[in-house]
């Protein structure tokens, strides 16, 4: 699915003491098949957008286009919008609350009028995906750890088949493996579903390892849209707004004004590290 | 004398099926000796799960051992009648901020403690004054809490947790809802009430970066302290780290990496500065 997005406003308790204006102005084109890393500080405009995707918030004005249909027009099929594009909010886990794990994930097929062979079958699916196996079908999903519940809060998202996935800072609260493991399972959904990716973050580092694309949400307007080293070459303007590059950018920055030769577009540890000894090779044959 | 001390400490929840029968659970945490001095600023690393807020929440006696004794100022926790000393010894602050602010204001909220103590009111104007611009909130003191941001609004807590004088601070994961701001807002303000009112500080965390200026560093695994140290010592040990579910400070990586690939360097740089001025002596030194 292409989704366009043109014009997008969006003002919060119009007319009231509390106007806001959380979306100003938002062009974005997202093809299929696109991982997307969205990036900004707390109350940027990144979830409000992100909630304009599947129909959740109606515009203030300005159009969505979901294969070149606007999504908001007269007759839109929402029920079908949101199968198609799946939004996994923060902290999903909260959202658990069926008896087991199986029938958790059934919830969203269920309500898609499902036959009962057909819920079963994208159920298993799902938690295959997520890579929980039988073992956890019948547990109550509040037995799970933290970063077991995620998974099968996701895959109730994920039994729906959505072709746009989105997800809203998936990695909040999880150990450091827990957090590559969330992100690795998205990658491979990437990869091996085709699925467009729609990735919320607050972490650089992150973002960085994954994306092909990042955009960069300020005070409700699209400030940087760009490849990731290019995204993190801007680093004074990211500073200004609350963010930063990754760590192992600022350290070939830097490095650079120390009159280093290296390229200071690095953004992934593996990239820093090749870069670095690369440079102190030749310093030896000099 | 040590503000906490713990000694052979053994926690298990208890389990309630239908029909009301309790059952002992496997320890949450199993076997915890440590002592943290005053003043010192402690930092506990663990994966979800390892047992570190269970063991968070008996320093201000929300939990008490199953078994074993802590000790928190002198008070052993199990004894009900300090536990007004205790709670006001030690503070807590927890991850969801908008779950511990109940004021509608942020003055009143930060002033709800002290007004629970009994204070006279000039002592709690006082006492919210000096909270708030600890934290660097006084501004905002008039404000609706709902309508701060994360760290703002964890910045107000830790205020209402100060405005008790409490001798120590337990934040659990206080930076883990956060922004990169906010959670950089959050870790200053506990390591100012640290070094300059010398207040104890636990932080439990899961950002290896916010524990790079810690005292020392415990780091739980099954409910058991399985490593500790100085940031140093324990972001030397990578591999460990990683088999443990945790992970090391990116520059921290990116020097493990290096040495990977042959470069010399010393063991568990830790900060941008460190590295950069390691890598241009290497530099330096080959241009020979």
């Amino acid at each position: 699915m292409n989704l366009r997005i043109e014009h997008l406003e969006y003002t919060y308790g119009a007319g009231t003491v509390f106007e806001k204006n959380a979306l100003k102005d938002v062009h974005l084109e997202i093809p299929e098949g696109q991982f997307v890393g969205v990036i900004g500080h707390t109350g940027s405009g990144k979830s409000t957008l992100m909630q304009h995707l599947n129909g959740l918030i109606r515009p203030t004005g300005g159009t969505i286009y979901a294969d070149e249909e606007d999504i908001f027009r007269e007759g839109s099929d929402m029920k079908k919008l949101r199968s198609r594009v799946g939004l996994v909010f923060q902290y999903p886990e909260h959202q658990l609350f069926e008896v087991s794990v199986l029938a958790d994930v059934q919830f969203g097929p269920k309500n898609l009028g499902l036959s009962q062979e057909e819920m079963l079958e994208r159920a298993v699916e799902a938690l295959n995906m997520v890579g929980l196996d039988k073992s956890f079908y019948d547990k109550s999903p509040f037995e799970l750890s933290g970063g077991q519940k995620r998974r099968v809060a996701i895959a109730g998202i994920l039994a729906m088949k959505p072709e746009v996935l989105i997800l809203d800072e998936p990695t909040a609260g999880l150990d450091p493996k827990g957090r590559d493991e969330i992100l690795d399972l998205v990658a491979q959904l990437h990869e091996k579903q085709h699925m467009t990716i729609l990735l919320v973050s607050h972490s650089m580092e992150d973002v960085a390892n994954y994306v092909d694309r990042i955009i960069v949400m300020n005070k409700g307007r699209v400030m940087l849209d760009d490849e990731p080293a290019r995204v993190f070459a801007h680093r004074k303007e990211l500073e200004e707004v609350g963010l930063a590059a990754p760590q192992v950018t600022y350290v070939c920055q830097q490095l650079k004004e120390d009159g280093w030769d290296i390229s200071d577009s690095v953004t992934t540890i593996a990239e820093a590290a090749d870069e670095i000894a690369r440079v102190l090779k030749t310093c030896s044959v000099e | 004398m040590s503000i906490i001390k713990i000694k052979d400490m053994i926690y298990r929840y208890l389990k309630v099926d239908d029909e009301g029968n309790t059952q002992m659970e496997e320890p949450a945490v199993d076997g915890v000796d440590l002592e943290v001095q005053p003043g010192e600023f402690i930092a506990i690393l663990g994966h979800n799960g390892s047992g570190k807020s269970t063991l968070a929440k008996h320093i201000n006696a929300i939990l008490t051992p199953t078994e074993g004794t802590v000790w928190v100022d002198g008070h052993d926790t199990k004894d009900v009648s300090k536990l007004w000393q205790i709670r006001k010894a030690a503070g807590m602050v927890f991850q969801n901020p908008d779950n511990q602010i109940i004021g509608t204001v942020v003055d009143e909220d930060v002033a709800f403690g002290p007004e629970n103590m009994g204070m006279p009111t000039e002592k709690i104007r006082k006492r919210v004054e000096e909270s708030l611009k600890a934290v660097e909130m006084w501004e905002y003191r008039s404000h609706s809490p709902n309508k701060l941001s994360g760290g703002q609004k964890q910045r107000v807590a830790i205020a209402g947790v100060i405005a008790m004088h409490p001798k120590c601070i337990v934040l659990d994961e206080p930076t883990a809802m956060l922004d990169p701001n906010g959670r950089h807002e959050v870790v200053e303000t506990a390591l100012k009430l640290n070094k300059e009112d010398g207040v104890t500080v636990l932080l439990i965390t899961h950002y290896m970066e916010e524990v790079i200026h810690a005292d020392r560093v415990f780091v739980m695994d099954q409910g058991k302290v399985v490593l500790q140290g100085t940031p140093r010592e324990i972001f030397s040990q990578v591999e460990t780290l990683r088999r443990l579910r945790l992970d090391v400070p990116q520059v921290t990586m990116l020097a493990y990496e290096l040495k990977k690939r042959g470069i010399e360097l010393p063991d568990g740089i830790l900060s941008l500065e460190e590295l950069r001025s390691e890598l241009n002596k290497l530099a330096g030194g080959k241009r020979v």
